[in-house]
């Protein structure tokens, strides 16, 4: 069977696999956003503390996401539920960074007439600091996407859903039938998921940039 | 703002000006000494727990010797492949900023950028079905992934050379080569190094999908601890994967510094 046959044949599969993969690097992302916009609006005043956080995300972004999940599924038998921490942790890392780095680029003359004209801190920070950071913060989220549908591959391997098991199936039956169409359709639904995400969302990203700063 | 000011002298110091975030924060100065200790405590910490401990059968990787021989092939994997990885990238980024060729080098990134996008795991599999398990074919997938970063800050260093330092060198007499060896190649030293510090790290990791196709490594304790449900396996390889890449992030960044020519510095 070529690969057109084989793909024509597993379409249904393919598809639902390839929702479930998509529906996690999503929703994980999400969540992932959330934290780490949390977490920089925490720390982004301090410079000890920023310096804890950058230094924190990069220490996270060298552990190896294969480490991270065997030492996971040591503690977390749920499978979906450590799929998404996982990806989770691994997604707020670049969001964070940027956020971080965005937030302390906001203008301090912009900060301070926004709080003469009588903005409390919540309200300049939400109507003023994170529009004017918002495009750094969502090229950290595009960074995450991409890197999130690798490690979402990964975590198919002991717990999640998604098109990983195309390519572990396909490892599982060395030399047998379909073996290579299997790891094909796993590697290039991926390829095709992450490049449709980024789309997605530079184009989410330029709606939701704050007109005045819409290059 | 200056009339209260004037009639209250010092009142606004009381309000919370916004802290002074002109400076950037120094990350590194802990992590240098920090990173490498963590590491080593991580990995002294898990021999001691292995070898006071009486392992079961399940657990014979936990061995003194099984878990030395991991670590030397993981590192030897990711040594093996991160020479190849530069032998091929830094050649490949000088013609590819040269002369006629240097109208692909877009191309060549943009590709490069997409190729980031197939899972490290994808290509392990690939090459085991292709050519067989084993060492040969995970190097040369571990080698095709970590050429893309190096390529890519190859470029990138090259072409961030100052185009008048290349023409002051040819107007002192050098050679297109002598300019290359002795100007475009320091000065693009920092990020040429950054990016071979980054697929370090990659590949330190993707190694651990050696175990995966019969290459062996600290993987090994990860496969067999998800198969068999041994958690002491899953900790120990885990932890010490985790201080691998650790530790040769911070060789790295050493390296980067050495390297760095004192003039830019």
């Amino acid at each position: 069977m070529n690969f057109w046959e084989f793909v024509q044949d597993r379409w249904s599969l393919l598809w639902f696999q390839g929702y479930q993969h998509l529906s996690l690097v999503v929703q994980s992302l999400v969540l992932a956003t959330i934290i780490a916009l949390v977490i920089a609006v925490l720390t982004y005043r301090s410079n000890v503390w920023t310096a804890v956080a950058e230094g924190g995300a990069a220490v996270g972004l060298t552990i190896p996401s294969f480490a991270l999940l065997g030492l996971l599924i040591a503690f977390i038998t749920n499978g979906v539920v450590l799929s998404v921490v996982l990806l989770a942790f691994y997604g707020s890392l670049p969001i964070l960074r940027n956020a971080v780095v965005g937030l302390r680029r906001v203008d301090p003359g912009l900060v301070e007439s926004a709080r003469g004209m009588g903005m409390g801190p919540f309200t300049t920070l939400v109507r003023l600091q994170l529009p004017l950071a918002w495009p750094v913060i969502v090229t950290g989220v595009r960074v995450s996407a991409q890197m999130l549908m690798g490690i979402a591959a990964i975590a198919a391997y002991a717990a999640g859903p998604g098109l990983g098991s195309f390519i572990f199936s396909g490892l599982s039956r060395l030399e047998g039938a379909n073996a290579t169409n299997l790891a094909w359709a796993g590697i290039l639904g991926i390829v095709v998921l992450a490049i449709v995400l980024d789309l997605v969302l530079g184009l989410i990203g330029r709606l939701t940039t704050s007109r005045g700063i819409r290059v | 703002m200056s009339s209260a000011t004037s009639q209250q002298p010092g009142a606004d110091l009381e309000v919370d000006t916004p802290p002074d975030l002109s400076g950037d924060p120094k990350p590194g100065r802990l992590r240098w000494v920090a990173q490498p200790l963590v590491a080593l405590a991580a990995i002294v910490g898990v021999l001691v727990y292995t070898n006071t401990k009486t392992l079961s059968t399940k657990q014979g990787l936990l061995a003194n010797g099984e878990l030395v021989s991991g670590f030397t092939r993981h590192l030897q994997l990711t040594v093996m492949a991160a020479v190849l990885v530069i032998v091929i990238s830094v050649p490949l980024g000088v013609v590819l900023t040269r002369g006629p060729v240097r109208r692909f080098s877009g191309a060549v990134l943009a590709v490069a950028g997409f190729g980031q996008a197939v899972p490290a795991v994808g290509l392990v599999v690939l090459a085991a079905l292709y050519f067989g398990v084993g060492m040969g074919p995970f190097i040369g997938a571990l080698t095709i992934y970590g050429i893309l970063p190096v390529l890519a800050n190859v470029v990138v260093g090259l072409d961030g050379v100052d185009r008048r330092l290349i023409e002051a060198g040819r107007g002192m007499g050098l050679s297109a080569f002598a300019v290359l060896r002795s100007v475009e190649l320091p000065l693009a030293v920092p990020v040429m190094l950054t990016g071979v510090r980054t697929a370090i790290v990659l590949m330190c990791g993707t190694v651990s999908f050696a175990a995966l196709v019969g290459a062996g490594g600290l993987g090994a304790l990860l496969v067999t601890g998800i198969k068999l449900g041994e958690k002491p396996l899953l900790v120990v390889g885990a932890v010490l994967i985790a201080a691998l890449a650790l530790f040769l992030d911070w060789l790295a960044r050493i390296v980067e510094i050495l390297a760095t020519p004192k003039g830019l510095s």
